[in-house]
């Protein structure tokens, strides 16, 4: 089929969609993997859909899973693309993460913290061997995970408290006349960018290019030397106030992934030597994500008053403009669209050079 | 379990707004257009929002077009200047279906005409309206990264660095380089990327009767070039603006003025050249205008 | 020098802190039409935060500096908006950085380096420009055949005279200098340094230099600024500060000099 179609771009286009849809549904020997297993299933998948798509709906995110084939910057974008016809009706109250119904809590700061290290379901400590059981057709059901003796205590301090007591963490106290939160999906980017906004853009940024920023300031690209203080992941409920109500309402219990990491900071005139913390937070278990969004928020906030931002992680211009993997992927791959309006003017004075360049070089040698 | 049966019937069967954005939005670009306007060449940032096309593809022109458009609209789209190139192809089919209002591919009856890269041979009227897609609103990204100091070279009109550029290229290559995405003054005060048409079309910007607005949606900006305005090239005294010119005809139409593509015919080095403007080529040929290479298989397929 | 004339630059008690430290404290002095004056002290002394206050690249805490500007009139540079100082920096004045990098631009040649406060003059034929910039290129004794040459392929000395051009071209009224021969090896910087007071003479040119060496500010000064601590402790003829120090400070200055 014809690429730049003379008048077939209608056909082309429809006929592409058709062979897209048939290369989706693969082989029809094989049954089609529904949305409820995706969901059930590839539930990472699902929590990081939803996160870089800045929209909290599993049924969504699973489908948009399945529509994009396993690609997930695609799921993302068709879930931001449905989202922003979405009406906004408020903002919710800020989610008590203190108040978290804990499936997983550790911290690296401290052997032990109040409530206890709790190991959840993670990755981590499996030793990365194929498991060649999952791969036998009609597998067994896993043996159920034992019960503990005593559940968690309902409220588990975060990190900040315990270090209340000494002052020995920053403050960050939201301004309590604060106006609205900044909202990055109706308002453009703005610079010198305020913590909210910054926030909302690592959140929604593509978690790739965050790990690799996080990963080039450990290694001493920016450094901030950052401890993991606490990584916790759990439900907490939604609450909205109505403004006609008065006081909140119960909307929805998310699944979210909080990560503090803390860093040192040698204190100045001002303020005494402390630990300065970056924060990340994620829809759903995105662990890789939360922590690389909260050392890149770390050192971004490092930055702010720096006089030399050399490293890449540091430049907040830099990582908020190319951290969006929708905007990145559109605009990348926009260069598949024709563009040989713009190559026939380069491709004349390329031309023309090439003429010039071999006169004169004639030229030359007649003249020697 | 299953996908709610409110959003399966939300997706299926959508119920989008007239022109797919909701009136909320419109308001807000319309603001952003108006005050584009007023400010002629200026950078309005404005809060882009996702569409259902990936950005850099248009987002930025589709958002303006749904924001102006109404139902007595005649609307044509453009892609390098043919209205059968496969992306305006997509974004005609998405303004016929959601905002059902009549399409053309006929310069002289649109209203609205959405672009990319290309401005159409035929001279535009009052009433019309240019509708530019932007890639890169900014024409000293390339030379100032930084979004802060752009917009204060813009706030205190400090346009040396793009006359920097230019002395660059007449040092290197006895002549401004710039092929396309040609660098502007508009209304001798704002410096404005006139978005990747060939510096062929500068011209055209010059004091049009017609509305110019330009959307980049990634980049979240809009511009605009008012009716009668002037719209001058950057350019020194002794290496003035000038625009491309062809030795050949169009093979199809004859055209001797207009911007043509290099169609290669073989890979023996045989190529023609056919007017890039699909509809004028196709109403020169209607009117008689014959090309050398009137009878080739393009003919019948472009007019 | 005239000293009837009025003087160029009034600085009064111009003062800058950073938290509790100081970075200087209550400078005052006037700067004559044609007048080059040194100011001198070790690093710490304050005299880079003085230079960058007076050049409004840095908002001072307190004081106020008036210049006599071409487009204004008498001004007082820290109550301009950002748009005027913008222009005046640009139209008036020149700035000579310690590190050529900091005052050019690395990805274009020194040829548009050298050209390009032309334009931001308004200067829109190229021709003329390019001969000003060949002249000035031979004028600090750069190899005009180099004129299209990116500044990396210079020498280190050879950038400074890049900087020292585009810094000169547009013919301004004063020229701050940061140190300019700070970073080049004895033999280069004695030829530079040659070069810039036959500069400076030549175009009757207003500067105000801050260094730490006793030697360069011997050769290029006619009045000396001594700064420790954020605080100017001695202030004179150049020769007279050097040949006959009074504040200690100043003395231990001058004989750490002799000593080498």
């Amino acid at each position: 089929m014809a690429y730049v179609a003379v008048k077939g771009g209608e056909q082309a286009i429809t006929n592409a969609h058709a062979l897209l849809a048939e290369d989706r549904r693969g082989s029809r020997d094989v049954p089609e993997v529904g949305v409820d297993q995706i969901r059930a299933q590839l539930s990472l998948a699902v929590d990081r859909v939803m996160g870089e798509g800045s929209c909290y709906d599993r049924d969504l995110a699973a489908l948009a899973i399945k529509q994009s084939r396993g690609d997930l910057p695609e799921a993302i974008f068709l879930l931001r693309a449905y989202r922003t016809t979405l009406p906004r009706f408020g903002f919710s109250d800020p989610i008590a993460t203190e108040q978290m119904a804990v499936r997983r809590r550790v911290s690296a700061a401290f052997k032990d913290i109040p409530g206890g290290q709790v190991l959840g379901p993670t990755f981590d400590y499996t030793h990365r061997l194929l498991d060649f059981a999952l791969a036998a057709e009609g597998g067994h059901l896993p043996d159920p995970a034992a019960m503990a003796d005593a559940p968690l205590a309902d409220d588990l301090p975060t990190i900040a408290s315990v270090f209340l007591h000494e002052d020995l963490l920053e403050h960050e106290t939201p301004a309590l006349d604060a106006a609205e939160p900044y909202d990055l999906t109706r308002e453009p980017m703005q610079f010198p960018a305020t913590r909210d906004q910054r926030l909302q853009a690592l959140a929604r940024g593509d978690e790739g290019f965050l790990l690799s920023l996080a990963y080039s300031s450990q290694r001493g690209w920016g450094s901030t030397h950052p401890l993991c203080g606490e990584i916790r992941l759990g439900d907490v409920s939604v609450e909205f106030t109505p403004p006609e109500l008065g006081f909140p309402i119960e909307l929805a219990d998310l699944t979210v992934t909080e990560c503090t990491m803390l860093s040192e900071f040698e204190g100045s005139m001002e303020h005494p030597p402390q630990y300065a913390r970056g924060y990340g937070l994620t829809f759903g278990h995105c662990e890789r994500k939360a922590m690389s969004m909260a050392i890149v928020d770390r050192a971004l906030k490092a930055a702010e008053n720096a006089v030399d931002q050399v490293h890449p992680v540091q430049d907040e211009e830099f990582v908020l403009y190319h951290s969006d993997n929708v905007e990145a992927s559109g605009f990348v791959q926009h260069l598949k669209l024709p563009h040989y309006v713009d190559f026939q003017a380069s491709l004349q004075f390329v031309r023309k050079l090439r003429r010039e360049w071999a006169e004169a070089r004639s030229a030359k040698e007649a003249a020697e | 379990m299953s996908v709610q049966p409110t959003a399966q019937a939300e997706l299926t069967a959508p119920l989008y707004n007239f022109a797919y954005l909701d009136e909320q939005t419109k308001r807000m670009i319309r603001r952003t257009i108006l005050k584009a306007i007023a400010i002629p060449g200026y950078q309005v940032p404005f809060g882009s929002r996702e569409m259902p096309v990936p950005y850099g593809w248009g987002t930025g022109g589709i958002q303006v077009t749904a924001s102006i458009i109404g139902r007595s609209d005649v609307f044509k789209c453009i892609d390098q200047g043919a209205d059968d190139t496969t992306n305006a192809v997509s974004i005609r089919r998405f303004f016929a279906k959601i905002a059902e209002v009549a399409v053309t591919e006929s310069t002289a009856e649109a209203t609205i005409i959405q672009t990319r890269h290309r401005i159409p041979e035929k001279d535009l009227q009052e009433g019309q309206v240019m509708v530019f897609q932007v890639p890169q609103p900014e024409p000293l990204r390339g030379l100032e990264p930084r979004e802060t100091e752009t917009r204060a070279m813009h706030a205190y009109e400090e346009y040396g660095l793009q006359y920097v550029s230019l002395y660059e290229s007449v040092s290197a290559y006895r002549r401004i380089a710039a092929t396309a995405s040609y660098p502007v003054i508009v209304d001798e005060r704002y410096l404005m990327s006139p978005s990747p048409i060939p510096k062929f079309d500068n011209p055209k910007l010059h004091m049009s009767p017609a509305l110019m607005l330009f959307g980049a949606g990634r980049e979240k900006r809009i511009y605009a070039v008012p009716p009668y305005t002037r719209v001058r090239s950057l350019d020194f005294e002794d290496y003035p603006f000038e625009t491309q010119r062809w030795d050949d005809v169009c093979a199809l139409c004859g055209a001797e003025e207009s911007y043509l593509d290099e169609v290669v015919l073989d890979d023996q080095g045989n190529r023609m050249f056919v007017c890039s403007d699909s509809n004028h080529c196709g109403e020169r040929r209607a009117e008689g205008h014959v090309g050398p290479m009137a009878d080739h298989a393009l003919a019948g397929a472009t007019s | 020098m005239t000293t009837q004339a009025p003087p160029l630059l009034r600085v009064n008690r111009v003062s800058k802190w950073f938290g509790e430290i100081v970075g200087c404290r209550n400078v005052s002095f006037d700067l004559h039409p044609g007048e080059i004056l040194g100011v001198v002290g070790e690093s710490g002394s304050g005299k880079t935060t003085l230079l960058r206050c007076l050049s409004g690249k840095l908002e001072p805490t307190s004081g106020g500096a008036e210049f006599l500007s071409k487009r204004h009139g008498p001004v007082d540079i820290f109550q301009l908006g950002e748009q005027d100082r913008r222009r005046l920096q640009r139209e008036e004045w020149g700035f000579v950085h310690q590190n050529p990098r900091d005052g050019l631009r690395m990805r274009v040649s020194g040829g548009a380096n050298v050209a390009e406060p032309l334009m931001s003059l308004g200067g829109r034929h190229y021709g003329q420009m390019r001969r000003a910039t060949t002249d000035w290129l031979e004028r600090v004794e750069l190899d005009i055949s180099r004129v299209d040459h990116k500044p990396r392929n210079f020498s280190g000395g050879m950038q400074q005279r890049i900087q020292i051009a585009r810094n000169l071209i547009h013919q301004p009224r004063l020229v701050f200098m940061d140190e300019p021969t700070g970073g080049l090896d004895v033999s280069v910087q004695a030829r530079l340094l040659d070069l810039l007071r036959e500069l400076v003479r030549d175009l009757q040119l207003s500067a105000i230099i801050v260094t730490h060496d006793m030697g360069v500010a011997r050769l290029m000064a006619d009045r000396l600024l001594v700064m420790k601590n954020g605080d100017v402790v001695e202030t004179g003829l150049t020769d007279q500060v050097l040949d006959d120090a009074q504040h200690p400070y100043t003395q231990l200055l001058v004989s750490s000099v002799l000593q080498l």
